[in-house]
């Protein structure tokens, strides 16, 4: 788990000295940041890296990452800063070049804990096919600890990943292409990152069968477009779910969509948990599905690349855009009802009554 | 204004028990339910099981709980978390 | 699977036709607003029932002087608050727990009153206040809790009360002679207070009212078929107790949960969010045991009398009006800055009516009808 779980004086720990730019952060770098990531690129340790000519345009893109806790089942903060930008790129129609990598620390964080971040940056990264080839790295003043408690704050650990890419030739991919009558695909079931998440936070903790589904969707999104068929929008459904993605494709195209709940993965066992929280499967993060647009006579084939893919064996079409006014995302229920689908409002608190 | 899942008794100590969600598992008390044994299905409110539920009721109530155990009550399998994992059927 | 809705639906249909006029059931219970909108239920009923939602989310017939109270002792030092997370967003009048933990306060999302517990065990040098919210359902918890406080001596935790009792509410509806009301032809009675509490406990609304009560558990197939039972008996004039939740209800309840609840616990008259005072309705706790109340550990008194003027919650909770009936509603009230409760609670009435049905201003545009607005 997290630092949490070490005594307070053992193990080694960030100084706040390690952001000093001396001899410590330079042992920081060499000895704990560098060797996870090892490539050419990043080898020269300049103040930034060189690329080679890309040839074509470029994508770029940049997002931080926050959790709580550092570590979760089925992935950590450094799995989610690789991940979350390669899909960005990926989503755009981009095959990743190279990432950079913007570390934020707090003082007192175990550097076991930041070992086992990097680590999981460094096989991420590999496995998605991307170097990292440039970083930086703060460290931040030790936070509030609990007065009176056995809890150490020093669990801060804040990533800025961005990342460059080469737009794929051909390919053309926006909400403005979005009509009635094209489907709406998804990689596979829905909602286990954020409830995972939500299994070892403090004060909800249960162990769940659920794993995160954090995954670089680059191949399986290469695979789609490889075919060549006719996909207008992607998307990777991260905070606000399922649910956020559909009503930003409606709102912006003012379209409706008509989703099948019946035809929605959701595997049982993360049904159970949303129960038990009172969640919405829709609203819950993923870190791993994407929300694929294609043309209706696409369908077949783009479901094929997916299900010949790891990440998409059980991708499914889920519903069809439709031109029903006013634009609206409506679900027909399991129940044989219908209901609309609206955005979650910022983060959705667990609840009980 | 309340919520309750059900749940299947896995351990039992005292007056906590650990139970199953489709291989979530969660540590409740079962101080409401002193006569619950492991194996039993209870159904869980804030932490507390509330009540005993014959399985037939159990797997008659919850859709979830069919897609997994299937329809027939009796000596419904306690599924490995991989089935439980799966999406569902079509 | 739920292959017994459409003959369900069939017989909803059927027997609303036969009662040949408009008729309207109430649900009071928060979960089963929520699941009513989860599962597109409206969309699914005749056109001549109504169904409302009445006064069964803890959050939203939470005064707001208790959420000032709650906020006055979670913003002192020493103080750690846990609170479930339906509370977390209720505003009071200086702010919410929210936006106090974002100015430094302590404050816990736990889902049982035992998490709390174990949180003033894990911090003894705090103190820690357990926001004790909910119905009957939540009670046993909340008083088997306190208990155990009081068994192992751990001084450091309390309670700040604010559980309520359905039934005394639920005839206090029918009591209310206000013309505005709708006339109820039906109570859809909540499944899991239920389990506690016994589905007998309705018999004085059936008795002295003539109501027909259905108790109901929460999947869609369970709603309709409380709904369909309460139609069959509109439509056959009868008023009886009905329970289609009997595989988990039974008449008496949970004796153990009761027996627990009566030794930790007094009734007491209560403050209902612009319902009023409403007699015997709300718990505190007994006199052995109020040296764990935090009304007394921190000397604070819980207000009674300053709600909102222009929320309209009140009468949203008594199903007098829709949520699209408060002037505040989807204007100044939104889920992302709520003024009343029925708001903040994501199952509140309020928040399900923007959440799910705010957009449609036309329902028949898309064939069906009371989805929303």
């Amino acid at each position: 788990m997290s630092g949490r779980v070490e005594s307070r004086n053992g193990g080694r720990r960030v100084l706040l000295a390690h952001g000093g730019g001396g001899e410590l952060m330079h042992r920081l770098i060499r000895d704990h940041l560098v060797p996870p990531l090892d490539n050419e690129l990043l080898a020269p340790l300049s103040d930034g890296a060189v690329l080679p000519d890309p040839k074509g345009r470029l994508v770029i893109t940049t997002d931080s990452y926050v959790v709580t806790p550092l570590e979760f089942p089925g992935g950590d903060i450094g799995r989610l800063a690789v991940v979350g930008t390669v899909n960005d790129l990926a989503v755009m129609g981009a095959a990743p070049v190279a990432l950079s990598l913007g570390l934020i620390l707090e003082e007192g964080l175990p550097l076991t804990v930041l070992d086992r971040v990097m680590a999981s940056i460094g096989a991420t990264a590999e496995e998605a096919g991307v170097p990292v080839v440039t970083g930086d790295t703060k460290v931040i003043e030790r936070r509030r600890v609990e007065e009176g408690g056995n809890r150490l704050a020093a669990d801060g650990l804040f990533i800025n990943t961005a990342g460059l890419g080469r737009l794929r030739p051909g390919v053309r991919l926006g909400t403005d292409r979005v009509k009635p009558g094209d489907a709406i695909l998804v990689n596979g079931p829905l909602a286990e990152h954020g409830l995972a998440v939500l299994s070892v936070r403090d004060g909800l903790e249960f162990e769940s069968a659920l794993r995160s589904d954090a995954a670089p969707l680059n191949s399986l999104i290469d695979r789609v477009l490889d075919t060549g068929a006719d996909v207008k929008f992607l998307r990777d459904a991260t905070r606000g779910g399922l649910a956020n993605v559909l009503v930003d494709i409606s709102e912006s195209r003012e379209v409706s969509i008509e989703v099948d709940e019946r035809q929605v993965p959701v595997a049982p066992a993360t049904r159970h948990a949303a129960d038990l929280l009172g969640l919405d499967p829709l609203t819950v993060a993923n870190e791993g599905k994407v929300v694929c647009v294609v043309c209706s006579e696409s369908v077949s084939v783009a479901l094929a690349a997916f299900r010949d893919h790891p990440l998409g064996r059980q991708a499914v079409c889920i519903g069809c855009v439709t031109g029903a006014q006013p634009p609206l995302v409506e679900l027909r229920t399991r129940a044989g009802g219908r209901r609309i689908v609206q955005r979650p409002y910022g983060e959705e608190l667990p609840r009980i009554c | 204004m309340c919520l309750a899942v059900p749940g299947r008794i896995l351990e039992r100590g005292g007056e906590d028990a650990v139970v199953d969600l489709l291989g979530n598992r969660l540590k409740i008390s079962t101080v409401l339910t002193p006569e619950a044994k492991e194996g039993d299905w209870v159904l869980i409110h804030a932490g507390f099981a509330i009540t005993q539920i014959d399985e037939s009721d159990a797997l008659e109530t919850w859709e979830y709980l069919r897609e997994v155990y299937g329809s027939s009550p009796a000596g419904a399998v306690a599924p490995d978390s991989e089935d439980a994992m799966t999406g569902e059927g079509p | 699977m739920n292959s017994g809705i459409p003959a369900l639906r069939a017989e909803l249909d059927e027997r609303c036709e036969r009662i040949g006029r408009r008729v309207t059931f109430m649900e009071v219970c928060g979960t089963h607003t929520m699941s009513v909108f989860r599962s597109g239920i409206r969309a699914m009923l005749p056109k001549n029932l109504r169904l409302v939602s009445g006064p069964g989310c803890p959050v939203c017939v939470t005064p707001r002087g208790y959420i000032d109270a709650a906020c006055d002792i979670a913003g002192r030092d020493g103080v750690m608050a846990a609170t479930f997370g339906d509370m977390m967003r209720v505003p009071g009048r200086s702010g919410s727990l929210e936006t106090l933990r974002s100015a430094g306060a302590r404050i816990r999302v736990v889902s049982s009153a035992r998490a709390a517990l174990q949180l003033a065990r894990e911090h003894p040098g705090c103190d820690v206040v357990f926001l004790a919210v909910g119905f009957e359902t939540t009670a046993p918890g909340t008083a088997a809790s306190v208990l155990e406080a009081d068994r192992d001596g751990v001084d450091n935790f309390s309670v700040l009360m604010s559980q309520k009792l359905i039934v005394p509410a639920m005839l206090a509806l029918l009591e209310t002679a206000d013309p505005q009301a709708p006339e109820l032809d039906g109570f859809l009675c909540p499944g899991h207070v239920s389990v506690i509490i016994g589905a007998d406990a309705y018999k004085p609304i059936v008795q002295r009212h003539a109501k027909p009560c259905v108790v109901a558990g929460f999947e869609p197939e369970q709603i309709l078929r409380g709904l369909a039972h309460l139609a069959g008996q509109v439509a056959a004039g009868a008023a009886a107790l009905e329970n289609v939740y009997s595989g988990v209800v039974s008449l008496q309840g949970n004796r153990v949960a009761q027996k627990l609840v009566d030794q930790v616990f007094v009734v007491v008259d209560a403050a209902w969010r612009q319902l009023g005072v409403i007699p015997l309705s709300g718990q505190l706790l007994a006199p052995p045991y109020r040296r764990f109340d935090a009304t007394r550990r921190f000397a604070v008194a819980i207000s009674e009398d300053d709600d909102d003027p222009e929320c309209r919650c009140g009468y949203v909770i008594q199903g007098k009006v829709e949520p699209r009936e408060c002037p505040r509603f989807g204007a100044e009230c939104t889920p992302d800055s709520p003024v009343g409760p029925c708001m903040v609670s994501s199952e509140g009435t309020c928040a399900a009516w923007y959440k799910y049905g705010r957009n449609l201003p036309d329902p028949s545009a898309r064939g069906t009808q009371e989805v929303g607005l």
